[in-house]
């Protein structure tokens, strides 16, 4: 057995290189290519090389996903990231500790005060669950780890499962070829990179790996009519909802699809199978969740799938009736009746349910993600969010680089060749790539698709040129040494007249898309080192000789809090510290960045663009004793109050029309320097900002009190508070805490 | 197929009633079987609505867990009934014994949850 195998490996390979269509999936062009010479001693059949490089490559891939999201451990530390995650670690910190009945009822009074939060009912737990499972398991296991390291490689390790995911996505709806590349792809891909990189312990990591899951055994099951597929694809949904808010794009892309796949005529008995249980199935399930409830059969945004379900009845059992009935005249008659009567049903049961309240009207976020100025003209507080805000071009680029424009040839190359899975893939990359463009932070959900279709054109490319330039290789060696094969050789000759340009422009073109390929894989790394393993809670910078400063101001003003306050202490700050001053400081805060209550965040908007007695009264009502503000004057740090400052104004002014936008603006203009509003100059947030920042010389050849980040002179040097006392400034002056005074003795 | 009563001449619908009915009985008997699972589940579905429509929906996950139970019983068994239909060619790979299980494993994901989730 053994003996033979060298010659059937030579004689496959001289095969593939006569016949220009060669089995696809027993020599890809490149294990051919491999297996000449290194594979020859270990005496293997070409299957056998072909499987042993996929999973060579599969495995290195995988460890390659993990190790790029590792730069942010190397730079700083192994901590939690950013705003949110931090919420995410405080409930996993609580789950492992207390377990799931302690966790499900959880009352938070540390947040939102005097309101307070029910914890366990309004947050999705997949994340938490996952990571203390992780955590029991290695615990189990006998690996003492902190959860705190847990949470931080949870994004990382479920990157890494994405992209065997991704791989069995892309060899379901093309070939192994592409799902290998694809895999690569996505494991570097920076619009994932961005949500994924060890530290960002948010919903996002482990949600793509779960919307890809979904979306791959959907595929699965609509491709082989399989309930069991159909099931797993249920199963991925419900992790999928338990995981992240975005299981709305599922719930509405499957409708969609199935639609399109009805109207265009592509409608089987497989799709039936996968649609119907998958919804069934998955809606149930989904409804386990408490945050998500009644939803699936109550909110608008839900009720496309429960329509395109009920069609799907009334397909079928037409197909079913039109297969009895012979007569095709008596069909039609049966036909009108039924789609009429199932039509009028419809309508009326949606239009009585939207009249008497029963379904939920469609919810702002939801209309802004269809219309990308409507949070900008409605809901100031979705469009405060910077990730909310409409991509530029340029970010396209950053995120994709040469997938951007990999992305439309793919789609050529899948219009090519049809399928009801391409057809999915296609669907799922156009939509995404819309909402892509209206959110920034929905690149995130376009990149599985993107990195999919992009790698069906890079696959399908190196194949046909591979092909090309080995067909001509072993074509003109036949027809200048065998003259027994001439009469091959001459026949594929005349198809193709000139052969050494096509050899040599296939080389070429090989060449160009290694190039391209590789400039990807550097510029990836580099967008990872350099711009998204930034923690963004300590701050590097470069100093004056080239030296890395790193500014820990945040921790050191949580730790202080922690240390310095009493206990019940509640501190009101904008929302978006409110998660780490819960998380760090262990202080109750007023708002946070869970923001399900916009009066209340109007309320601290309008504290802090109030003048200071207006304000002390409202943060007496409110209980505050602790105010803290983030002060980036000094650093030159630019996200901080100062400007955020007109999107509080804004945020309260909706609520409280006492607060109006133009008394902080000059002309249109935002400024902070002597020309500004007097309104400005005078309000709480700009007085605790600037508070003794008159005495201080920021920058040599500037007068005291020069702004960095704004770059000008401040206008209000010499700022007197008087029911506040600063407490505590750090040592970049980037957070200052401030001391809300008692009020005075009346006698 | 009570929707064929609508229509315009009783004459239309008694014949094409009678020819759906011709048709039917062509069916195999295992598929007749399945046949009369699916309108036990929904007609115990209906009966579910309409006692919903009277008594009002107050524990609701009670009311969408039994109706949800009857459809998801019906689709699933639709699915089935697809499945092990010889006629249709989409299947022919698909042994019954595969598709009955697939059916059973899904029947039992959907109790457990309609279980957990009646309350």
């Amino acid at each position: 057995m053994v003996g033979k195998r060298e010659p059937l490996n030579d004689t496959a390979t001289t095969k593939t290189g006569q016949s220009p269509s060669p089995s696809p999936p027993l020599a890809t062009s490149m294990s051919g290519l491999l297996g000449n010479f290194s594979f020859k001693t270990l005496k293997l059949k070409t299957k056998q090389q072909e499987l042993l490089i996929r999973v060579s490559i599969l495995c290195l891939v995988y460890i390659l996903a993990f190790i790029t999201r590792l730069f942010s451990v190397l730079r700083y530390e192994s901590m939690i990231h950013e705003f949110d995650p931090y919420f995410n670690y405080r409930t996993t910190l609580y789950l492992t500790e207390k377990g799931f009945y302690e966790f499900w009822n959880w009352f938070d009074s540390e947040s939102w005060y005097p309101l307070g939060r029910i914890i366990g009912g309004t947050l999705y737990p997949g994340l938490m669950v996952t990571a203390a499972i992780i955590y029991w398991a290695l615990r189990f296991l006998s690996f003492a780890v902190h959860i705190r390291e847990v949470c931080v490689l949870t994004a990382p390790f479920f990157a890494s499962n994405t992209t065997l995911v991704a791989y069995f996505f892309g060899k379901e709806i093309w070939d192994t070829g592409a799902g290998l590349v694809a895999a690569a792809l996505i494991a570097i891909c920076p619009g994932y990179i961005s949500r994924s990189v060890a530290g960002s312990y948010d919903n996002e990591g482990v949600a793509i790996f779960a919307l890809l899951l979904t979306f791959y055994l959907f595929v699965k099951a609509v491709n082989t009519g399989s309930l069991a597929w159909a099931l797993g694809s249920a199963l991925g949904y419900f992790y999928m909802v338990s995981a992240w808010g975005g299981y709305i794009f599922i719930i509405n892309l499957i409708p969609l699809y199935v639609l399109v796949l009805l109207i265009t005529g592509r409608y089987s008995m497989r799709l039936y199978v996968a649609y119907n249980c998958t919804y069934i199935l998955g809606m149930l399930l989904a409804m386990q969740i408490r945050f998500v409830g009644f939803q699936h059969v109550q909110s608008g945004e839900h009720m496309a799938a429960m329509g395109v379900f009920f069609l799907m009845q009334v397909f079928y059992f037409l197909d079913y009736v039109k297969h009895l009935l012979s007569d095709s005249k008596m069909f039609q008659a049966f036909l009108r009746i039924t789609v009429t009567c199932a039509v009028g049903v419809g309508g009326v049961a949606l239009g009585v349910g939207t009249a008497s309240g029963y379904i939920s009207p469609w919810t702002g976020r939801f209309y802004s993600l269809l219309d990308p100025t409507y949070a900008k003209d409605h809901i100031p507080i979705i469009a405060s969010v910077s990730e909310h805000q409409p991509t530029a071009w340029s970010s396209f680029m950053f995120d994709f680089h040469i997938l951007l424009f990999l992305f439309p040839a793919g789609l050529y190359f899948c219009f090519k060749r049809l399928s009801d899975a391409t057809i999915f893939v296609v669907m799922y990359g156009l939509t995404s790539m819309y909402f892509a463009g209206v959110m920034v932070r929905l690149i995130l959900v376009a990149t599985p698709a993107v990195c999919l279709i992009s790698a069906i054109a890079v696959s399908a490319t190196i194949k046909n040129l591979t092909q090309l330039a080995r067909a001509k290789d072993k074509v003109s060696q036949t027809g200048s040494t065998k003259g027994t094969s001439s009469t091959k050789g001459s026949s594929k000759g005349s198809i193709d007249q000139s052969q050494p340009f096509q050899k040599n422009g296939a080389l070429v073109l090989l060449f160009g898309a290694f190039y391209l390929l590789s400039k990807y894989a550097t510029h990836c790394t580099w967008v990872t080192s350099e711009a998204y393993s930034s923690p963004s809670i300590v701050l590097a910078a470069r100093g004056a000789h080239g030296n890395r400063v790193i500014f820990d101001d945040y921790r050191e003003a949580y730790f202080w809090l922690r240390q310095n306050t009493p206990p019940d202490a509640k501190v009101m700050s904008w929302w978006d510290y409110g998660y780490q001053i819960t998380a760090m400081g262990n202080r109750t805060v007023i708002v946070d960045n869970n923001t399900w209550n916009n009066t209340h965040i109007a309320t601290v908007g309008r504290a802090m663009s109030s003048y200071e007695d207006e304000a002390y009264d409202i943060m007496r009502s409110l209980d505050v004793d602790y105010v803290l503000v983030v002060f980036g004057g000094v650093t030159g740090y630019s996200s901080d109050d100062i400007n955020k400052f007109l999107w509080m104004v804004r945020i309260g002014g909706g609520v409280f029309p006492v607060i109006k936008e133009p008394d902080y603006l000059v002309n249109g203009e935002y400024r902070v320097d002597k020309g500004a509003a007097p309104k400005m100059l005078n309000c709480l947030m700009y007085k605790l900002s600037y508070y003794r920042f008159g005495e201080l010389t920021t920058e040599y050849g500037k007068p005291p009190g020069y702004d960095r980040a704004r770059g000008v002179e401040i206008g209000n040097k010499d700022i007197k508070l008087e029911y506040l006392e600063e407490a505590f400034t750090t040592s970049n002056w980037i957070v200052r805490i401030y001391k809300v005074k008692p009020p005075n003795n009346r006698w | 197929m009570g929707k064929a009563s609508h229509s315009s001449t009783a004459q239309d619908a008694v014949a094409l009633f009678d020819s759906i009915r011709s048709a039917y009985s062509a069916t195999p008997t295992t598929l007749k079987i399945i046949d009369l699972y699916i309108g036990f589940a929904v007609s115990t579905a209906l009966i579910q609505v309409v006692y919903m429509a009277i008594v009002g929906s107050f524990p609701f996950n009670s009311f969408l867990s039994g109706v949800l139970s009857c459809i998801g019983t019906a689709v699933l068994a639709v699915c089935l009934r697809i499945q092990v239909n010889k006629e249709n060619k989409e299947f022919k790979d698909l042994a019954p014994e595969r598709a009955f299980a697939d059916f059973v494993l899904c029947n039992l994901v959907l109790h457990l949850v309609i279980m957990n989730f009646l309350g």
